[in-house]
């Protein structure tokens, strides 16, 4: 049986809020439960009005537990977005919201479990692999690991300039980007190839972002030679 | 506690009504799974019933084709907090494959198994009495693999993870054992009215 968590709501308050891209917000949480989940695992968020009408959405961690007390979100504004144009129009820094977690222990890593580490990520589908990535560099460095990581573009990326220093510095750690919206191409099975050529055989695998981006690249990596099993997925919608 | 500015996007009277705590209905069909779709051959495809490891009875596709057709409309409910209003769904009652089997249900509760490594529990007293079926069909077509095709567990009165994709088999069990995500925190019955997320809910 895997540990199971206390599922209670706790209050939350934002102590940092900070731009990652022109869409894309970061917001440090001070919450109980900063030292206390897997990377890769990810937070319910939920939002009360005046009269009890309540929202809730899933967020995934983008930190790694650091020993700060506090975890990292990083959330896309979407046009019209209930939950996330909450985040990027009304929440400050001071503001308590309410959270519950960590959830989701399927897609998670740990050093326990080794690699080679395959990351495949879409868009802002690339957070709970930063949290992955952090964690690694933190305590686990020599784990051959490798990003495939697809933006719109460059401006679009999330964490890139981190994540390339991470890849220049961290031995056994690859990035492979690509902006599909200038001049990149999509990721296609000459990618896929390269990641696993780059790699190794892969022991535990990755994906996140938009739902076809995650159909796409899970078809490409069985495809590849990849058994299923080691595949996991999450999808955040669209 | 009210969250500082916080106004929320209501829906209509009457969407409100039909959502389940901490629900929004969505248009589009939002896809969750814990892995890449399995492959699944028709020509090779079983559906068997097991109590433990003993096998009960199994269906080939065809076979499976020629057992009694049940349809469903109504609103489908996700654990990540979507719901789908007004969905068509078509398949084979539990109640007729235990006829066709000449069988009663053997224990009272059971793990649906998919093709894929996953696996989730349900009383069998939420299947029966056209309370679920084996779905194939949804809005008048065969179940794409995205969404669990060609078969999947389909009881729409639990939150959606109870409605296993790829369904391979059903296997009675003497005591509720849990399945794949019952056994990483989520609810071992999963009722939407009641929001059984999680295990503490
Ligand atoms: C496990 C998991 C992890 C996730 N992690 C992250 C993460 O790390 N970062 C992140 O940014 N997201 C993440 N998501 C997605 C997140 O949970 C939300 O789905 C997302 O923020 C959108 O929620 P929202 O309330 O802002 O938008 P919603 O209000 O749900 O709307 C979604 C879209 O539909 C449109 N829309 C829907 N209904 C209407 C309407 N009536 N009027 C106008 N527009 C409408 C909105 O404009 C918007 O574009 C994750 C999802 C899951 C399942």
């Amino acid at each position: 049986m895997i540990e199971v968590p206390d599922f209670r709501w706790r209050q939350a308050l934002i102590t940092a809020i900070a731009p990652v891209t022109a869409r894309v917000k970061s917001f440090r949480l001070r919450t109980e439960i900063a030292d206390a989940y897997r990377p890769g695992q990810h937070v319910d968020v939920r939002l009360t009005a005046e009269d009890g009408y309540r929202a809730q959405r899933s967020y995934s961690i983008a930190s790694a537990p650091d020993g700060s007390g506090t975890i990292e979100l990083m959330i896309e504004g979407l046009e019209g977005g209930e939950v996330s144009g909450f985040f990027h129009e009304i929440a400050e820094v001071g503001d308590a919201i309410e959270l519950r977690g960590p959830i989701g222990g399927a897609f998670s890593w740990g050093p326990a479990d080794g690699g080679p580490l395959l990351l495949v990520g879409g868009g802002s589908g690339v957070v709970p692999l930063l949290a992955m990535l952090r964690h690694r560099g933190a305590v686990a460095p020599e784990i051959p690991a490798l990003l495939l990581y697809s933006a719109r573009t460059r401006g679009d990326a999330i964490a890139l300039d981190e994540i390339e220093a991470r890849a220049g510095t961290e031995p056994g750690l690859s990035l492979i980007f690509t902006a599909t919206r200038s001049g990149g191409r999509r990721i296609d099975a000459a990618t896929v190839a390269e990641a696993l050529t780059t790699l190794g055989h892969p022991t535990r695998v990755f994906i996140c972002g938009a739902t076809p981006f995650v159909g796409t690249a899970a078809t490409l990596l069985v495809e590849a030679g990849v058994a299923p099993g080691l595949i996991r997925t999450e999808r955040f919608g669209g | 506690m009210a969250t500082r500015g916080f106004v929320g996007r209501r829906s209509p009277e009457e969407t409100q009504k039909r959502l389940p705590p901490g629900q929004h209905r969505v248009e589009d069909f939002p896809i969750l799974q814990i892995g890449p779709n399995p492959t699944i051959d028709l020509a090779t495809w079983r559906f068997t019933l097991r109590e433990g490891a003993k096998p009960l009875k199994s269906w080939s596709w065809d076979e499976f084709q020629a057992l009694p057709r049940t349809a469903w409309q109504g609103d489908i409910h996700c654990v990540t907090k979507w719901s789908k209003f007004d969905t068509g769904w078509e398949g084979v009652s539990f109640d007729d494959l235990l006829a066709d089997a000449r069988i009663a249900a053997p224990t009272d509760f059971l793990l649906a198994e998919g093709y894929d490594d996953y696996s989730t529990n349900v009383p069998v007293a939420d299947l029966a009495g056209g309370r679920a079926m084996i779905a194939t069909h949804y809005e008048g077509a065969p179940i794409e693999p995205d969404h669990g095709g060609p078969a999947r567990l389909f009881v729409p009165h639990l939150y959606l993870w109870k409605s296993a994709k790829w369904l391979k088999g059903l296997r009675f069990t003497k005591k509720d054992e849990a399945g794949f995500w019952e056994m990483r925190g989520y609810h071992m019955y999963g009722d939407p009215w009641r929001e059984q997320r999680y295990t503490s809910d």
